[in-house]
This record gives C-alpha cells, sequence and structure tokens, in this order.
C-alpha cells in the first residue's frame, strides 16, 4: 500500500494516466484535509446509499395507510419517527422520498450543465452574431426570477416529477453558459490553440477535446454550489403540489401535508425539512470544498 | 461629445437594452402561455365552457392566425398593460397586481434593509477578524441561509414565535380589526397608516410584517454577508492597504475608508440581486404567512391554472428584475472611477 | 546617532510543511546615507523592509534584538504608537502605483490624508502643502493631479506621487521597496534622481531595495548583498566590483558587459554554504 502512495506523490509520473493519477490524488488530499467538506461528501454517499438499498431498509411500505395509527409521535412502537395525517410511517417515507431527491438532482445536474456548456462553447468560440443571439438568450433566461419562471413552466406543463426537472433545468442553465462561454473566450486565444489549429486541427475537435475538459473544472465547482438551490426549488414545487404527485413520498409536498397539523403534530412537517435541510447543506459543504481545491483564486 | 449627450446615449442604449432582454421575456412569457398548453383556449375559459364561449374565445385569441401575429397583438396588448382578464375573478390582471404588488414590495424593501444593515458590518468584521470565531459564527449564518427552505423555516418560525411565544402578529399583513381602516396611497401599510396618523394600525402591521421580513432579511443578510466578506478580503490584500498603514492610518480608517470605500460599487449590484432573490423568495413566505402579495397571488392563480395572471404576474416580476439589474449596472459605472 | 539601528533581525512564517525563515538574523546600521539591499527573489530583502516598519502580521513573526530608530526602540512599541512612527518618522514607497495607490480615490486626498494623520492643519494649509509636494517631485501641473484619480496616471507620475505622499510628513528615513522595478527604463533614471534629491535636501537616510546590482552599485553609497535570507556581504558601492564573496562574484559576473565581451554569460552556481554562515553585519 505504502508503494502504491508512493507511485502516487511522485514528483516524476511516468507515463500521462500516471500524472491525471497523480494530480487527483494531491487534489483529494487537499480536499480530505477540508473536516467539513468531508462531512459533506459522507452525507452524500449515505444518500445514495439509502436511496438505493430503500426497499431493504425502510421498514413499511411508504404508501400503506393505518388510519388507526394516524399522527403517532416520534419514538413511537413501530414508528420511529411517527406517522402522518394518513397513519403511513414518517421514516419509510422520508427514506422512499430520498430516490426522488436524487432523481430530480441528478437529471437536472445532467441536463442544465449539459446544455449551457453546448450553448457557451459554441457562442464563445466562434463568436460573431451567433455570440451576439445566443448571449441575448442567456440574459433573457437569467432576467427571470428562477422559481417563478420554474411556476409558469409548471403551470404550462402540468404538475409532474418530469415537468418538474425540466422547469428548473430551463431556469438553472444560463449560468453554465456564461461560465462555459468565459471560459471558451479566455482559452481560444491561447498560443497553444493557434498550435493545435495549425496541426490541423477543426473547430469540433479542438471545442471537444481541448476546451471541454479545461470546463469541466469550473463547472463541477458550480453544479454542487447549485445543488443547493436545485434542491430548495424542486422542494418549494412539491410543497406547492407542483412536483411528484400524491401519494408520492416527496419531501416538500410532506411538508405541504403536515402544515395542516403543525401546531399539535409538529413533526410531521419538520421531520422532512429537516432532511432537505441537510441534503443542501451537504451540497454546499462539498461545492465550497470542492471549489477550495479547484478554484486557487478563491477567498476561502 | 458634452457630459450631456455622452449621458443622453447610455441612457438610449440602456432603455434599448430593456427592450429587447423584455421583448425576449415577453416571448418565452407568450410561449408558456399560448404555444405550450395542449388547449390554451381551455386554459383560459376552463374546462367547462360551452362551445359557443370557445369558439368566441379561440377567435378573441387570434388562435387562426399565424404565431408572429398573435405575438405582436400580445406585445401590443402588454404595451397597454392589457394582461387579460383573470378567470379566477373576471377582473383585469393588471388592477389585481396593482393591487398586490405594493405588499409585496414592501417585504422585500424591509428584508433588504435588514439584510443590509446587519450583513454589511458582519461582512466586513468577518474579513477583518478572519478565521476567528466571528468568522465562523458568520460562515455558519450563512450556510444554514443557503440550505435552509425558506417555506419550512418560515412555518417553524411562525409556530414558534406566534403559535407558542405570541411575541408576533399571526399570518395576513394586519390583525382583522385593523383591515381596511387606512386609505392606500402607496399600498404599503406601514407608509399609509404612518402618513394618516394611525399608529395603533401602525404598530398593528409591524408586528404582523416582523416575522416574514426577519426571515427574508436572513436570507438577505446571509447572501450580502458572504459577497462583502469576499470582497473585503480581496481589498484587504490589495497594495494601496499597506499603502495606507505605512502612512500611520488608524486600523479603523484602513478598513472604513480604503478598503471598504473600494467595495462600495460592486455592493450595489449585490444588494440589487438581494433584492431581486427576495422578490423571487416572497412567492413561497406569502403563503406561510398569507401575505396578499405577487406572490401568493401567482401561486393561486397557477392552481387554479389562471394563466393570464400567472402570465401576467411573471411578467411584472420579470420587468422589476430586468429594472434592476439594469439600474446596478447604471449605478457601478457611475460611481466606479476607473469604468468612467 | 545612527539614524536606524537593527540587530539580529528574524522574520518567519509558519507553513503547512514547517516554519518558513525569510529573514534569519540581518544586522545593520543606517545614517544620513543611501544604502542599498540587493539580493534575488526570496532573498529576504523586501521582507527586511516592512518588518522595521513592524508591517508583518500575525502568523509572521518578527524577532530582533534592537531595532531603533535615532536612538529610541520601536520593537517593544505598542501598535497605537507604531502608528505615529509611520510615516511621521519612517515611510516606505512601494513598487507598483498601478496598485500601490487607491483607485477610487483622488490623488490630492491620499496625499493630504498622509499630511494630516501627524499634523493638525486646516484644510487650505494642509492642500497647499500638498501642492507644494506635488510640485516638488517635478510634477507640472500640481492642481489638475490633486483633482485626478490614480489610473489617469503614468507609471512615472505615479511613483513621483508616492514618493510625494511618503514624503509630505517629513520621515527622516525612507525606505523605497522595488521603486523603479515597475517602470520603462526611460523614465527610472528620472524618478530615483527626484527621490535623491528630495533625500539628500532635507538630510535623510535611504534604503533602496532592489533585484538590480547595477540599479544600487550607481546610485547609492553603500550596499549590503542579501541571501536566503542572510547579509552575504557588504562593502562600498564604488568597491562593488572588488567583492569577495563568491554570491556576489557570481552575481557581478553574470551581468553581460560591452567592454568584455564573452561568449557565455555566467550561471551563478549556488553553493549551499552560503545560507548557512552567519550573516555579515552591515554596520557602517
Amino acid at each position: 500500500m505504502s508503494s502504491l502512495r508512493n507511485w502516487l506523490i511522485t514528483d516524476t509520473p511516468t507515463s500521462r494516466r500516471h500524472a491525471q493519477l497523480a494530480s487527483f490524488y494531491h487534489g483529494w488530499l487537499e480536499f480530505k484535509a477540508n473536516r467539513l467538506a468531508l462531512l459533506g461528501l459522507v452525507i452524500l454517499c449515505l444518500l445514495v446509499l439509502i436511496a438505493a438499498l430503500a426497499p431493504w431498509i425502510a421498514p413499511h411500505s411508504p404508501f400503506s395507510q393505518d388510519l388507526g395509527n394516524r399522527l403517532q409521535p416520534l419514538g413511537s412502537d413501530e414508528h420511529l419517527l411517527g406517522t402522518d395525517s394518513l397513519g403511513r410511517d414518517l421514516l419509510s417515507r422520508l427514506i422512499y422520498g430520498s430516490r426522488i431527491t436524487l432523481y430530480i438532482v441528478a437529471l437536472v445536474a445532467l441536463i442544465a450543465p449539459i446544455a449551457g456548456l453546448f450553448v457557451g462553447t459554441v457562442a464563445g468560440y466562434v463568436g460573431g452574431w451567433t455570440d451576439t443571439i445566443l448571449m441575448r438568450i442567456t440574459d433573457i433566461f437569467l432576467a427571470f426570477p428562477r422559481l417563478i419562471l420554474a411556476l409558469a413552466f409548471v403551470a404550462a406543463l402540468g404538475a409532474g416529477i418530469e415537468n418538474a426537472v425540466l422547469a428548473i433545468s430551463l431556469t438553472a442553465w444560463p449560468p453554465y453558459a456564461r461560465i462555459a462561454r468565459a471560459e471558451t473566450l479566455s482559452i481560444r486565444r491561447s498560443d497553444y490553440i493557434s498550435a493545435v489549429k495549425l496541426q490541423g486541427a477543426g473547430a469540433l475537435r479542438i471545442i471537444t477535446k481541448h476546451i471541454w475538459p479545461l470546463c469541466i473544472a469550473s463547472l463541477i465547482v458550480r453544479i454542487t454550489l447549485d445543488m443547493a438551490g436545485i434542491i430548495l426549488a424542486a422542494a418549494g414545487l412539491g410543497f406547492l403540489g407542483l412536483g411528484a404527485r400524491p401519494p408520492s413520498p416527496e419531501w416538500g409536498a410532506m411538508i405541504a401535508e403536515g402544515r395542516k397539523f403543525i401546531l399539535d403534530f409538529w413533526w410531521v412537517a419538520t421531520v422532512p425539512g429537516l432532511a432537505i435541510f441537510t441534503v443542501s447543506l451537504a451540497f454546499n459543504l462539498l461545492g465550497d470544498g470542492l471549489r477550495d481545491v479547484l478554484d486557487p483564486k478563491s477567498n476561502k | 461629445m458634452s457630459p450631456w449627450g455622452s449621458w443622453f446615449f447610455k441612457i438610449i442604449r440602456t432603455l434599448g437594452s430593456i427592450s429587447v432582454t423584455m421583448v425576449g421575456l415577453l416571448f418565452i412569457t407568450f410561449i408558456i402561455g399560448r404555444v405550450m398548453p395542449i388547449d390554451p383556449v381551455i386554459s383560459i375559459v376552463g374546462e367547462r365552457a360551452t362551445k359557443a364561449m370557445y369558439d368566441a374565445a379561440y377567435l378573441d385569441l387570434g388562435l387562426d392566425k399565424p404565431v408572429i401575429v398573435q405575438f405582436f397583438y400580445y406585445l401590443a396588448d402588454v404595451l397597454r398593460g392589457d394582461f387579460g382578464v383573470s378567470y379566477l375573478n373576471a377582473r383585469p390582471v393588471i388592477d389585481d397586481i396593482r393591487r398586490v404588488f405594493p405588499a409585496t414590495l414592501e417585504l422585500a424593501t424591509l428584508g433588504t434593509l435588514f439584510g443590509v444593515f446587519i450583513g454589511v458590518p458582519l461582512g466586513v468584521i468577518a474579513a477583518v477578524k478572519r478565521d476567528t470565531w466571528i468568522d465562523q459564527i458568520a460562515r455558519v449564518i450563512a450556510l444554514v441561509g443557503y440550505s435552509m427552505p425558506i417555506f419550512w423555516l418560515g412555518m417553524i418560525a411562525l409556530l414558534v414565535f406566534y403559535g407558542m411565544l405570541g411575541w408576533v402578529g399571526g399570518p395576513g399583513r394586519v390583525g382583522i380589526f385593523y383591515v381596511d381602516l387606512v386609505p392606500p396611497v402607496t399600498g404599503m401599510i406601514l407608509i399609509d397608516s404612518a402618513l394618516d396618523g394611525q399608529w395603533d394600525v401602525f404598530r398593528d402591521a409591524i408586528t404582523h410584517i416582523i416575522l416574514p421580513a426577519s426571515l427574508l432579511g436572513y436570507y438577505s443578510l446571509a447572501y450580502i454577508s458572504r459577497m462583502t466578506r469576499s470582497f473585503m478580503l480581496e481589498q484587504l490584500n490589495a497594495e494601496y492597504i499597506t499603502t495606507a498603514r505605512v502612512k500611520g492610518l488608524s486600523e479603523w480608517a484602513v478598513v472604513w475608508r480604503h478598503a471598504f470605500g473600494n467595495i462600495k460599487v460592486q455592493l450595489i449590484t449585490v444588494i440589487a440581486l438581494s433584492y431581486a432573490g427576495l422578490l423571487e423568495g416572497s412567492v413561497l413566505t406569502e403563503i406561510i404567512f398569507s401575505w396578499p402579495g405577487i406572490g401568493s397571488y401567482i401561486t393561486t392563480a397557477l392552481l387554479s391554472a389562471d394563466m393570464n395572471a400567472v402570465l401576467g404576474g411573471t411578467v411584472v416580476v420579470g420587468l422589476v428584475f430586468v429594472c434592476l439589474n439594469v439600474f446596478s449596472d447604471l449605478l457601478y459605472s457611475q460611481f466606479d472611477p476607473r469604468a468612467k | 546617532m545612527k539614524l536606524l539601528d537593527v540587530e539580529n533581525l528574524k522574520v518567519s512564517f509558519p507553513t503547512r510543511t514547517g516554519v518558513f525563515d525569510a529573514v534569519r538574523g540581518v544586522s545593520f546600521t543606517l545614517g544620513q546615507e543611501r544604502l542599498g539591499i540587493v539580493g534575488e527573489s526570496g532573498s529576504g530583502k523586501s521582507m527586511t523592509g516592512r518588518a522595521i516598519l513592524r508591517l508583518i502580521r500575525p502568523p509572521g513573526r518578527v524577532t530582533a534584538d534592537r531595532i531603533a530608530i535615532e536612538g529610541e526602540d520601536i520593537l517593544s512599541m505598542s501598535e497605537k504608537q507604531m502608528r505615529s512612527v509611520r510615516g511621521q518618522r519612517i515611510s516606505m514607497v512601494l513598487q507598483d502605483p498601478k496598485f500601490s495607490l487607491n483607485p477610487v480615490m483622488r490623488v490630492g486626498d491620499q496625499i493630504t490624508e498622509a499630511y494630516s494623520v501627524h499634523a493638525k492643519s486646516s484644510r487650505a494649509e494642509t492642500r497647499r502643502k500638498a501642492l507644494e509636494m506635488l510640485e516638488a517631485v517635478s510634477i507640472r501641473d500640481p492642481e489638475r493631479v490633486f483633482r485626478s484619480y490614480p489610473h489617469e496616471m503614468s507609471g512615472g507620475m505615479g511613483q513621483r506621487i508616492m514618493i510625494a505622499m511618503m514624503l509630505i510628513p517629513e520621515p527622516k528615513i525612507l525606505i523605497a521597496d522595488e521603486p523603479t522595478s515597475a517602470l520603462d527604463v526611460s523614465v527610472q533614471g528620472q524618478v530615483l534622481n527626484i527621490m535623491d534629491k528630495l533625500v539628500q535636501q532635507r538630510g535623510m537616510g535611504l534604503i533602496l531595495i532592489s533585484h538590480d546590482l547595477n540599479l544600487v552599485s550607481s546610485f547609492c553609497d553603500r550596499v549590503l548583498i542579501m541571501y536566503a535570507g542572510r547579509i552575504v556581504e557588504t562593502c562600498r558601492a564604488d568597491a562593488l566590483h572588488d567583492a569577495q564573496h563568491p554570491y556576489t562574484r557570481g552575481l557581478l559576473n553574470s551581468l553581460p558587459r560591452l567592454d568584455e565581451p564573452r561568449t557565455q554569460l555566467e550561471v551563478l552556481k549556488r553553493d549551499p554554504a552560503w545560507s548557512e554562515a552567519p550573516s555579515v553585519s552591515g554596520a557602517s
């Protein structure tokens, strides 16, 4: 094992793959030193595990109602976190709800940055009218208040989890386009791009093989930092009843259900909120940690 | 060119920029309203309309004409302030918006003031006393502000401070006895009641606005303090700060006269953005506090599929957003000597 | 009595991989003369200047047996006391006026500030002194410059403004940290001459910190050569070409000269023994 470590921290890599692994390891060491960021990563890994193993770890079905056992408090016999107004086990609903959260987050995290990457790099590389028009479109989308625009989209498309994902993605992509464009502009003028062009590389090759890899770092940092906002937006939509349809155990919708009873049965609405808070917090910590490692210019 | 001349051109350019953005915005709302729903007529007249109503609405919406022509009709309508009629209450949407918007403005303004007056000094101190306990606390405050769902926190705050402790007024802008007592001048109860000298209404309004405003204010101060800290750290590392210290200036003068003086302009942008963010955050907050602002107007309309109202509200908030951004850009270029 | 007396100055910074000693036992004195401190990047020359002004903040550590200005010990002074020393008794000109002047404050305000920190005076009087000072650094239109912002000035003018600002409270000692490194060659001489003239006029002591050996040897009276946080050699400027230490000789030999054509310039070979040897005293 120590020889593997020595191989990874060497000053003289023997191949490109070796150098990449070594720099990844260095980044990992630096990231690890930030204990809060590590905590964020652990929480998120737990989330993925819980979502994956939901059918095995949830004590009950998230949908089975038990009207004789409505609104049981925390720490009840069968129900660790109590039950909601229809007698459904809150813990199980929470666990299955993590799947929905992860689903939304994963989809948006794929759609928005990729769309933004395309728009931004094409705009930055081609320049001219294409750039102006694409950036105008980006600015128009940026000019909209995100949640309200997402609401308007869902109003038109109808409620549902896929529509919610689409609506959030439509409002989330502009910042990535801006980032990608900024990176493209600064890279486009550099000497090594000129060198590659002289060797006969076409625009497509330059964009995909040279510009995209360099944008990835900033995009990753931005995605993780945006994640919290995306989760909160999804929860907001769920709270308004515009996300996953009932009886889906979506965390935002659970808060809305529990709201009616909050005076006497406060845990029904509080517990899902804590879950949302924890996951958002984890993403923020992770994002901060990643930014400190990947973006040396940032002020800690 | 005289300074007045160049100023004139700047205004024209800015107006042009706003116009292009607004046209784009309107195009998007147009698409959302007419093109996207499966049957836009239904979304206007509702599902129980008779065939006659349906046909009348169909022609009235101009759906027999090409899309571009429809868009121009829509544009003309909006420019006249006509957002159509609300399906819920059969009143012009624009009237509804005029009624509800000041409530949100009042909330957002108070929240931003809260955020500025606490967030800015907090950010400066966090930067100056970097890595000390004050800095850590500021960081925690900001982290919580970025991670907590505002509607959930609002719910809990209402439960604790109103339901359990009774320290603040309940949902709504004023208590039930004070509704409609004050003649609406600006639409903002705090201002109107003060203007009219009705101090009991004023006091009651304060107890009702303080919790939602503090809630929004918390989110505002999380953002503002973080940005202030970041800007200050950047400045405190600069060479001219060393120069200021070499001159023998007190630390107070170095931090506030020199470093802070350099970030004032950037802070304007941050504050404008924060204000815009609060307008957006009000959507979910207003529901919790039964606050009759544009946020609850849009969401109620949405849940009733009242597309005209939803889109009208979206356009108005979008317009305010755009103006805020442009305004802060203008202020930036006016006050930063390097940008002139 | 010497203007400045430094004995065994040490500056260190804690880093993640251990403590870094930037300055390791530097001693020298300064009279009414022009003293040059030469060294490469990392030799600790800039740190020495800042340490004397006690500008180094925690976690950096500054220790010394003695730092005294005109016989008065400043090492044990409180921060409040140091604030009246800075500017009024000892001042520093920094390298690049693009960064060392406050970009959003008018030039005039920055200069009057330097004066009014230490002297109670009416606004009109302070303004007059500032304009006077601008004239003294050969700025031809002092009124206009007074109203301008730093980014409107050229590099040379910016540096002259800096000099005016640093000399207006009439300190006895001026430290110039790479004052001409950011300037065009054509302007360097001008700025140095102005600085020199004022220093002579006021009977001040000047410490010129630079990496440029030629500059220092032609401009200063005495030279200290620093390497790895220590002084390795000290001599009079006109006796520089007779220097003994192999580092100094190496520096001299790696400079190209018109009158000694060579096919290959020498590359300095560093001997680790140089950083181990104790610091030479720069007392005059």
